[in-house]
């Protein structure tokens, strides 16, 4: 069996949704199909908190929203793809609203806006502190609703099939029965999130391995500014649960061990007691996680047997704000910490969240293979440049899923089916396989070679980083690249082999975190996210400039730069707190 | 506190046997780690083989349902040291056919919820550029609660009626439908009346309440169906008495 459809969408999160009714949209006779190692309800848009930025209140302007974006993003973000994206993000909202998503609003019926980091006006929409959860699951309920389409879930895909620079489809393992079957589309989405899992500490789920991103790359196409890794300032210190930044834009403070409000002596500000737009807790998340990291070198943080933390205060908002507006920051808080954050501190330290680099596209989602398209956390347009701010990235993945979507559709209805040459692939990739099942040789515990290669990009590329050492973790991980290639399996099974997928997770993120390591040694300057000891000043001169990097046949890393579009805000100062 | 806790974990290989049977694994106990992370440990140090679903370890995603001692819960939200000494026995969840191990098949879920459209319906759609549709916080808070819920099936693996018939529509598919027809906003109530009304819908329930009791988000499902049997006796009454009337 091969099923032939016109779009093949990989991931069934918010960004796959929403391409996916895209193109049911645009038209209905085109076949869509999502492919999703998961149950889309299960994809981890389910657990993002805070909100989603749209420019409604009669005080805000698109202008503004823009100048956040770009100075937040260190002038790194491309100007075009973020005036697009935030002209845009408003009517998406609106939309969701319109299928039947539950904003939180006004006593007047109308939808409410709250504060968040970086923002200059209140312009996050919410839904109470469950946002991502309640975006997922209307857009899954929502896609039910068009027969066009067809959902492959828990089919894990294993690789694009490109026809002479052509992507024109997909193989996938169906979890369930172990068949490994082609999937052809003319189009191919791929909206399959992060890779946070390519670290040791993390918000992201389990399931974030950055597939889509690793396909791509083994595909030919490019990643674009890889080196930028955001760490978000609150993480619970076991389980790396993210505390929302909503919990500070409704006006909680970061303290640190001598309950002091540390940031004001980090150039974001002076303290007030009510939350204050771009400053203090309200900067961005970079300067946050970066003022963690001197606090610590201080000594004024708290050792506990998870690391170096601070306090988040929240007692002063009392119960009645944080049953309203943050009743899963107090639900995560008592379940996993133990603790109830109207009376206590809530020990917090900076976790790895979200990757500002993906997949290189244009402005609609296009990749730089023909058919080949990419949106939300998988992509790189770029709109969040060197830092993304909070509540930009759930309408990154409505306004750029639904552009590719479209784009995608209308490339699908002229393109012509895929040549012959794809059903060889398909069968080289099915051999592949069936040779992983029968035993790779090796003895290594794949948690082993996973553990190893955590460390070391940790160790690297965490919040300050340094030539020597990137330099040494990338001799590292070409190493590790050979080890995971042996790695024992000791499932020979084809029923649902989690052991199987859990190795070719693995090689992709290797894949990728040798892209990281790579991008991050070439760019020899500080920027955003990407903090270089060795290189502290931004240096426009040279590198206001996106890293563009590509997979040679031997799988070593190749780094180029191209410069970044500016069209209406030269580069200028970062300034928070004034 | 002992050191270590036992896990009697139920494996399911089917090209291996024909029923179900346990294996017992050691893993540490401690203070912070929640049923998954002995899973976790299990499958990255001792035994590759052992599958089942997790993902976002928050309570949020809803893949990680099992049974814990009989009871189903999250895996990610339900601690060892609550079962300590041990053993703790860990099961797929009940009334679905298992797949392998601690993962259950569930397309017939997937089935029913399609069936109940669980979408807004309105007989028109206003235009997006129009703006909102205005909702109050407590139209909101009307539906807000059915909203919640994360499909992770505990409440079907807690349902007595769905073990016997797995024809019933089941608590979790109920709770969404009336999560839209609750909804100030929507205008399918008539259409979905048809799906709950059948003998398996809502009349199926005989309000035994375990599915409220075992749901991890505080969704009350009896409720919504309770709720809904009167809506539904309501539109046959006025059915019988205006048998050519629209509704």
């Amino acid at each position: 069996m091969s099923a032939i459809h016109d779009v093949v969408i990989v991931g069934g999160g918010a960004a796959g949704l929403r391409a996916a009714i895209a193109v049911a949209e645009a038209d209905p006779r085109l076949s869509v199909a999502i492919v999703s190692k998961v149950y889309p309800m299960r994809s981890h848009t389910v657990s993002a908190e805070g909100g989603a930025a749209g420019v409604i209140g009669a005080d805000d302007t698109i202008e503004e929203h823009i100048y956040d974006t770009i100075s937040g993003g260190d002038w790194l973000c491309d100007q075009d793809a973020v005036e697009a994206f935030i002209t845009e993000a408003p009517r998406e909202l609106l939309r969701l609203e319109h299928w039947g998503c539950p904003w939180s609003r006004e006593p007047d019926g109308h939808i409410a806006v709250r504060p968040f980091g970086g923002m200059k006006k209140m312009r996050t929409w919410f839904a109470a502190d469950k946002t991502g959860f309640h975006l997922l699951h209307t857009l899954f309920q929502t896609s039910l609703k068009y027969p066009s389409v067809m959902r492959y879930d828990e089919w894990h895909v294993t690789r694009l099939l490109v026809d002479d620079g052509r992507v024109c489809g997909v193989v996938a393992l169906e979890l369930m029965s172990g068949r490994v079957e082609a999937i052809y589309g003319k189009a191919v989405i791929l909206a399959t999130g992060g890779c946070g899992r390519v670290f040791p500490f993390t918000t992201n789920a389990a399931i974030k391995t950055g597939d889509g991103m690793a396909l791509a790359y083994h595909a030919g196409a490019p990643l674009k500014d890889m080196e930028f890794v955001q760490y978000h300032p609150t993480g619970l210190p076991f389980t790396g649960i993210l505390i929302t930044e909503a919990a500070r834009a409704e006006g909680g403070w970061m303290l640190n061990k001598d309950g002091y409000r540390y940031l004001q002596d980090y150039n974001l500000g002076t303290p007030s007691p009510g939350p204050v737009l771009r400053s203090m807790e309200l900067g961005p998340r970079d300067r946050l996680s970066q003022a963690f990291v001197k606090e610590q070198e201080k000594g004024r943080t708290i050792d506990t047997p998870y690391g170096p933390v601070v306090h988040l205060d929240l007692r002063h908002l009392g119960e009645k704000l944080i049953d309203t507006k943050l009743p899963f920051v107090r639900e995560l808080c008592h379940k996993y910490q133990n603790i109830d954050p109207v009376h206590e501190l809530v020990p917090v330290r900076p976790v790895v969240h979200y990757m500002m680099g993906g997949v290189h596209t244009d402005i609609n989602g296009a990749t730089a293979l023909t058919g080949l398209y990419a949106a939300g956390e998988t992509a790189c347009v770029s709109i969040n440049g060197a830092n993304r701010l909070g509540s930009n990235s759930l309408p990154e993945c409505l306004v750029f899923g639904a552009r590719a979507g479209t784009a995608a559709a209308a490339y699908a209805g002229a393109a012509a089916p895929a040549g012959p040459a794809v059903e060889a692939q398909a069968a080289d990739e099915q051999r592949r396989l069936e040779a992983d099942l029968r035993g790779r040789g090796g003895r290594e515990r794949i948690a082993t070679i996973r553990t190893e290669m955590q460390t070391t990009i940790e160790g690297a590329a965490g919040i300050y980083r340094d030539g020597d050492t990137l330099a040494k973790a990338a001799d590292k991980l070409r190493e590790l690249r050979e080890r995971a290639a042996v790695a024992a399996l000791d499932d020979a099974s084809r029923t649902f082999n989690t052991e199987l997928t859990t190795a070719l997770e693995l090689t992709g993120m290797i894949d990728l975190a040798e892209a990281i390591v790579h991008s991050a040694l070439r760019r020899e300057e500080s920027r955003g996210a990407h903090q270089r000891t060795d290189f502290p000043a931004r240096d426009d001169e040279r590198f206001l400039a996106h890293s563009l990097v590509y997979r040679e046949a031997d799988g070593t890393p190749r780094v180029e730069h191209r410069p970044v579009t500016i069209t209406r805000w030269p580069p200028g100062e970062r300034v928070y707190g004034r | 506190m002992p050191e270590e806790i036992t896990l009697q974990v139920a494996r399911y290989r089917p090209e291996q046997e024909d029923r179900p049977t346990f294996d017992e694994y050691k893993v540490p106990l401690r203070k912070d780690w929640a049923v998954l992370d002995g899973l976790n440990y299990i499958k990255d140090e001792l035994d590759g083989t052992l599958s089942y679903r997790w993902s976002c370890r928050m309570g949020i995603c809803g893949s990680c349902g099992a049974r814990v001692n009989g009871e189903p819960k999250l895996t990610c939200g339900t601690f060892l040291t609550d079962y300590a000494p041990g053993p703790v026995r860990i099961e797929p969840l009940a009334n679905f056919p298992i797949i392998r191990d601690l993962v259950v098949d569930l397309t017939d879920f997937l089935v029913k919820l399609g069936a109940v459209q669980p979408w807004l319906i309105r007989d028109e759609d206003k235009p997006v550029e129009e703006g909102e549709y205005l909702q109050t916080p407590a139209e909101l808070d009307e539906y807000k609660q059915f909203s919640m819920c994360i499909n992770c099936m505990l409440c079907y693996s807690a349902c007595p009626v769905y073990g016997l018939d797995d024809k019933f529509l089941g608590p979790a598919a109920i709770a969404l439908a009336q999560r839209y027809n609750l909804d100030s906003r929507d205008e399918g109530a008539d259409r979905r009346l048809t799906v709950l009304s059948q003998p398996e819908g809502v009349w199926g329930c005989t309000f035994v309440g375990e599915c409220s009791r075992a749901c991890p988000k505080g969704v009350d499902p009896a409720g919504a169906i309770q709720r809904y049997k009167l809506t539904a006796a309501t539109a046959a009454v006025k059915k019988l008495l205006m048998p050519w009337g629209q509704r």
